[in-house]
């Protein structure tokens, strides 16, 4: 329970004063740099963490013969050879500066196996990750985007203004507006309700998630609210 | 046709549009994706035959970003975070490349970063792209530098403020930042007039604005770029605490033109990367437009079939 609940709780509480106090307060400012700089550490030491996390679920998943357990070999077998390239520099020339050490290359460079794997794996995969998007947009729109009550008919104009007016579409379907009309040109509407809607919408949500978040860290602070423990509720 | 509706020659005009339209609301999704695809692989194909592109106006937003670059005196210290990864770079690259090349170009001294795993790697890139090839006296380490990556988020951005070399002690090649002659001078972020970044997410643009630019009071100068669906966040945020924005392929479309523009010369194919992509980008959003209005017909016929049943 100490170790678990009470040392955990204070330690936020400290550090969460200290992070507070350290913008205000020049005397405490050298404290808060050090809580950063743990904070840092800390987040360094989760990608561990997140890599026996990955160990852990895909074995268990490999030998339980869970459904789709061949992804997890390759999962595996992908985390364990960018690892062993990476953590051995394998390939890696040695640095101008120091010709005769083996390991002092940067695995950076794009003639390593390391840059390798980046270039010719991480690259396309991700980005075709990302490029899959347009074709489900789109298949989404055909068959979700309907006109069904006023506000999605102000939604669809939106839509449509900001899909013509973002490409030379706009130029062409209204760029003969004369000068006087120009606001409604596709262009400058765009714009326009990127800047008056939309900020004025965003806005409101910024203030209302800043007041939460500040109700929030309050009940932290104050070790009121303890969820961000485990075992969820007041703890 | 009559089969769907039972009613074949019966029906009035109206009706038999109806089925007709009825009909397309079972069309399989795969021949959506083969016009999208087409829709994009035949501007790309058109312009790589013609190299010809749409004309860009630019927008204030990206206006701004180009006269915050413009005003700052040669030799000035920029501070440019590269907040992105591969996944992004289809939309990010383009103005990164831009903002990189605008910077060499006006002689500032540019210290890359990155709070993204792999942004170190596309700073790495961006800077071999733009100021290897085509800058070849700047010195690294004098000119330019790259830190890498640190991990930490809002918590390096925090200790940037105070102390750079502290969030970043090394620079990507491994050697310390106490010995970079560029950082000479520098404690903190504070030390730069700019800062440039480029972010596909979080952290990125947002947390530089609440834990960077706002801490600093005024003293420094933040300008981004971000892709489409995060850019209606950092509307709010431009032009007080944001001094300028590039939103998405359309923003790095709008400033790289004006950084041609101002460059002069015959354009290498690399610098207009951002205003190909707007071919494809029309050809997909008119596709998006044309299925949304199909979509919407064959609603209204299904409405109209109810209504005669």
């Amino acid at each position: 329970m100490l170790l678990q609940r009470t040392i955990p709780l204070w330690i936020a509480i400290a550090a969460g004063f200290l992070m507070l106090a350290s913008s205000f307060l020049r005397p405490t400012q050298g404290l808060g740099e050090d809580f950063a700089n743990a904070f840092s550490v800390i987040a360094a030491i989760a990608f561990v963490l997140g890599a026996g996390s990955l160990l852990k679920a895909n074995l268990a998943k490999v030998s339980r013969r869970d459904a789709g357990w061949g992804f997890a070999v390759v999962t595996l077998a992908a985390f364990l050879i960018t690892l062993t390239v990476g953590l051995f520099k394998v390939g890696v020339h040695p640095s101008p500066e120091f010709p005769t050490a083996p390991f002092s290359g940067s695995q950076q460079a794009a003639d390593t196996p390391f840059g390798w794997l980046y270039e010719y794996v991480m690259v396309p995969l991700t980005s075709t990750m990302f490029a899959l998007l347009a074709f489900f947009v789109a298949s989404a729109a055909f068959r979700a985007f309907r006109a069904k009550n006023a506000a999605a008919v102000l939604l669809l104009v939106t839509a449509f203004i900001m899909l013509l007016g973002r490409t030379f579409a706009g130029v062409v379907l209204t760029g003969w507006l004369p000068d006087w009309a120009s606001g409604l040109r596709l262009e400058n509407l765009s714009v326009f309700v990127m800047q008056v809607f939309n900020t004025a919408g965003n806005r409101a949500i910024i203030i209302g998630i800043a007041l939460g978040v500040a109700a929030t860290s309050l009940r932290i602070l104050l070790g009121v609210d303890r969820s961000w423990m485990g075992g969820g509720g007041r703890g | 046709m009559s089969g769907m509706g039972g009613q074949g020659a019966a029906d009035g005009p109206l009706q038999r549009a109806a089925a007709w339209l009825v009909r397309l609301e079972r069309l399989d999704r795969r021949w959506v994706f083969l016009t999208m695809g087409l829709a994009v692989l035949v501007p790309i194909l058109w312009i790589g035959l013609t190299g010809r592109t749409f004309p860009e106006t630019p927008t204030p937003a990206a206006q701004a970003v180009f006269d915050q670059i413009e005003r700052l005196p040669e030799g000035s210290r920029v501070l440019f975070s590269f907040d992105y990864d591969p996944a992004s770079a289809g939309e990010l690259q383009p103005m990164a490349t831009s903002l990189l090349r605008h910077c060499a170009a006006r002689k500032l001294k540019v210290v890359c970063m990155a709070l993204w795993p792999l942004g170190s790697n596309m700073a790495e890139r961006t800077i071999a792209q733009v100021i290897r090839q085509d800058f070849p006296d700047r010195r690294e380490g004098v000119d330019f530098a790259n830190l890498g990556f640190q991990a930490g988020n809002e918590g390096v951005m925090k200790v940037t403020l105070t102390d750079l070399r502290k969030a970043f002690p090394r620079d990507a090649r491994g050697q310390s930042t106490q010995d970079l002659p560029i950082l000479q001078g520098v404690r903190s972020v504070r030390d730069f007039p700019l800062l440039i970044v480029v972010g596909a997410g979080y952290p990125g643009c947002k947390e530089w604005v609440q834990y960077v630019v706002t801490a600093c009071g005024g003293s420094l100068k933040m300008v981004g770029g971000c892709t489409g669906v995060s850019a209606p966040q950092l509307y709010p945020y431009f032009p007080a605490q944001l001094s300028g924005l590039l939103g998405a392929i359309k923003g790095a479309a709008e400033y790289e033109s004006l950084v041609n523009s101002a460059m002069g010369g015959e354009t290498p194919p690399k610098y207009l990367e951002a205003q190909r992509r707007m071919a494809p980008q029309l050809f997909g959003h008119l596709l998006m437009v044309g299925l949304i209005v199909l979509g919407n017909l064959i609603y209204a016929a299904g409405r109209i079939r109810r209504a005669a049943a």
